[in-house]
């Protein structure tokens, strides 16, 4: 059928069978903005900011495994989108950005609100277009589904001039969809799984190490078998928590910075290392040089780039996770070597060794509040079920540390770009994807106030959920390190004059608390859960001098760690 | 070390600014870079010389072939091949070097392609390397221009780089 390009968008959103666009309208939009007044199927998220928009369809896409769509103008409303861009893109999230151009003609001419937005994003998004006539619309819309969502997923950018939304077109939706220069590999290499398998088997002191890839390619549950069939010690980058169970007796926390002392030690000292979809980044590996000396490594990854980037390994397996584990089993089960049961024993002793120092442990019965225990209850009243989205600084760290999480796909942040103001709108993503579910965004005062406005976004659509704030009043993260390695300086890290955040929300016609004594942090808790219709915004107020233990030096040796002492 | 790298890329506009942003982005280094339309006018031949140890080079490669138009490639310097380079060079052609300038490019096997009172435009195909020691053997004061393409390479034999 013929349709104008706004139409043929809005057409072809309908038939690739997303239902939700977070977006804010402006003039190079504005044909599509009509052509969305007139269908019901695709329901369009009025954000409050185009940052918002991005980190909503951000958390939409790390719980659905689908790419989050976003429609935002152009000049200024691409250029704020960008940090949302190059969150996703860190994070490897698949997103679908439509970005309004000026009209054809006016391009590079410094028209009004006019950027060159691929350009601008080029550097940060996965891939990105320029639409350049109507008849091509359709067909760029479904390549850039494809691109997002395939492979090692991430944002693409399609941008799209005004004109080319005002003429018409012939518009079938596009059944097939092949890239004759990009074809993400399907498979890992047989022969190399082999090899792996050989060196898995021969491990003396063995050591799992899994991230994102895991959760990003569906492949909990391989992982959990093969990690039970070995009987091997376990750990999760930041990006990777739920993808193998928490509470897990084989699991040994978190790796890296803010790791646990145990994971460290046994990374450092291990033989063997199956790394599989992490891409040692430099919060996990710290000093290459120092990095797990005694290992030889197997990778498996989708990305070749991320193979032997920053470590050399031994057996490379390029491809997605799910199909490797599956394969890797079948030949793990097939050897007629089996783990060396003695080995392996003595190995989980000195483990065990390290995990009697207990390095999470913090000062309870303090008159205070510690965050650290609003977590814990956190995952108490929750039962351990809840998704949790979390901003960036010390909260985060908290979060990943005291709420251990049982499935893949409930723990949503931002790891690789940091990215302050994420929380909020990531959880009303999250929200938007499972409407009944328990939400929490765990915070600080500092990053919350980066994506408040999008209070007002929760407000319109009913979202109720749990902004669980953990205010020390200072730039937690910040002043850690000054306290570390600037001799206390605290350098613009205290965050004077901050709003009454109980009229804030209730000023957004929310529910606010205020949490200020270590006895009343359960109660609120359950208070706040059992409004399910209401977003509660709760203010706790935390001691301001805690610090995140353990804590690996930047750039320093994995056994080189800060840890806490305590009477 | 010094590497060659041919690239099949789609001819669509930005392509290139993706293979250059890419360069500056990480850091690595473009010593020269060719690039015209192949027999099929959807893609692009471009030709990179670039530097750096085994690593830096193995990261080059596998994040080029990221980029959704890069087609193909292959790090002609990992097999033989055959390199080109093409400079056009304006030279003094005045008394005292007018001479010795004529007899230089002959011994390269330059062609004048034109003559002026007191200059001369030489053209001279090459390796890299024959093209940087013509310029050493000029005189450098009489140098006027120096116009070079970048190198080209093709593998040789059966090596073949088609989409
Ligand atoms: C304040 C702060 C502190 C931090 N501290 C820590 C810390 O202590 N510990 C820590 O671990 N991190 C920490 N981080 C996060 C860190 O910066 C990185 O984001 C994180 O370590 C990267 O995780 P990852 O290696 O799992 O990779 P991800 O970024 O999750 O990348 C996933 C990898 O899997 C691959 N992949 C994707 N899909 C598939 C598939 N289907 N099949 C196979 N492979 C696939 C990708 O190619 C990629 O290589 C911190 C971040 C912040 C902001
Ligand atoms: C947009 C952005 N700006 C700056 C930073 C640097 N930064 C990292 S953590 C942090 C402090 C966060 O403070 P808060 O949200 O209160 O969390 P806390 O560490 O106190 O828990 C800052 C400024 C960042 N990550 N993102
Ligand atoms: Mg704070």
């Amino acid at each position: 059928m013929e349709l104008t390009g706004a139409e043929i968008v809005v057409r072809f959103l309908k038939d690739h069978g997303v239902r939700y666009i977070f977006g804010y309208p402006g003039g190079a939009v504005l044909h599509i903005y009509d052509a969305l007044y007139k269908q019901k199927d695709v329901e369009h998220i009025l954000v409050r900011h185009e940052q918002g928009a991005t980190h909503m369809a951000d958390g939409y896409a790390r719980v659905t495994g689908q790419a989050g769509v976003v429609l935002v103008t152009s000049g200024p409303g691409a250029t704020n989108a960008v940090t949302g861009i190059a969150t996703a893109h860190m994070d490897s999230a698949p997103m679908v950005v439509i970005t309004g151009q000026v009209p054809r003609h006016a391009i590079g001419s410094d028209a009004f609100q006019e950027v060159d937005c691929v350009g601008i994003t080029r550097p940060c998004v996965k891939h990105n277009y320029l639409v350049k006539d109507a008849g091509s619309l359709a067909r760029t819309l479904r390549e850039a589904f494809y691109v997002a969502e395939s492979g090692r997923p991430g944002p693409v950018v399609v941008d799209v001039p005004k004109d080319v939304t005002a003429d018409r077109a012939w518009y079938e939706y596009p059944a097939e969809v092949s890239l004759r220069s990009y074809n993400p590999v399907t498979r890992g290499h047989p022969y190399q799984i082999r090899q792996a398998a050989d060196l898995i088997l021969s491990a003396r002191r063995p050591m799992v190490y899994t991230g994102g890839g895991v959760v990003l390619g569906d492949a909990s549950e391989p992982l959990v078998e093969l990690t039970r069939f070995l009987g091997y010690p376990i750990t999760n980058t930041l990006m990777g928590l739920g993808a193998y169970p928490g509470t897990d007796p084989q699991f040994v926390g978190m790796l890296g910075m803010h790791g646990t002392y145990e994971a460290n030690m046994a990374m450092h000292e291990c033989d063997v290392l199956i790394a599989i979809g992490a891409r040692f980044d430099d919060r996990v590996v710290g000093d290459p040089k120092q990095f797990c000396p005694h290992a030889r490594i197997v990778h498996v990854d989708i990305d070749p780039s991320s193979i032997s980037k920053t470590i050399q390994v031994d057996v490379p397996i390029v491809g997605p996770v799910r199909g490797i584990l599956e394969e890797l089993l079948a030949a793990l089960g097939e050897s007629n070597r089996r783990p060396d049961e003695a080995a392996l024993k003595a190995w989980w002793k000195r483990i065990d060794g390290w995990r009697g120092n207990d390095c999470l442990r913090y000062e309870r019965g303090s008159d205070l509040i510690k965050p650290q225990y609003v977590v814990e209850k956190l995952y108490e009243v929750t039962d351990g079920e809840a998704f949790v989205t979390s901003d960036v600084g010390q909260h985060q760290m908290w979060a990943a540390q005291f709420y251990p999480f049982a499935k893949p796909r409930r723990w949503v942040n931002s790891g690789g770009l940091g990215t302050m103001g994420f929380g909020l709108p990531a959880a009303m993503g999250v929200q938007f994807a499972y409407p009944d579910a328990p939400v929490a965004c765990i915070t600080g005062e500092g990053s919350i106030v980066m994506c408040i406005q999008e209070l007002s976004c929760a407000k319109q659509y009913r979202l109720p959920i749990k902004v669980v704030n953990l205010n020390n009043r200072y730039l937690g993260m910040v002043r850690q390190w000054q306290e570390f390695m600037y001799e206390n300086r605290e350098s613009e890290s205290y965050l004077d004059s901050l709003p009454d955040f109980v009229k804030l929300a209730e000023s957004f016609g929310h529910v606010g608390m205020l949490v200020e004594r270590p006895g009343d942090v359960e109660g609120a808790l359950r208070e706040a859960f059992a409004l399910r219709d209401r977003l509660v915004f709760m203010d706790f107020i935390t001691d301001q001098s805690e610090n995140v233990y353990p804590m690996m030096m930047a750039g320093k040796g994995q056994t080189d760690m800060v840890l806490r002492e305590l009477a | 070390m010094q590497r060659l790298i041919s690239i099949l890329l789609e001819n669509e506009p930005g392509a290139l600014a993706r293979v250059a942003g890419l360069f500056s982005a990480r850091g690595y280094n473009i010593e020269s870079l060719s690039v015209a339309p192949t027999e099929d006018p959807t893609m692009s031949r471009l030709t990179l010389a670039t530097n750096g140890d085994d690593a830096v080079i193995e990261q080059i490669t596998k994040q080029l072939h990221k980029l959704i138009d890069v087609i193909r490639l292959v790090d002609l310097t990992d097999g033989r091949y055959v390199e080109r380079e093409l400079m056009l060079i304006k030279v003094r052609a005045s008394e005292p070097w007018r001479d010795g300038v004529r007899h230089l490019a002959e011994i390269f096997r330059g062609r004048i392609l034109d003559v002026a009172g007191s200059s001369f435009v030489i053209e001279l195909t090459g390796s890299r390397q024959k093209l940087d020691a013509f310029i050493d053997a000029l005189d450098e004061r009489c140098i006027l221009e120096v116009v070079r393409s970048g190198a080209m390479g093709v593998g040789r034999g059966d090596r073949s780089l088609r989409a």
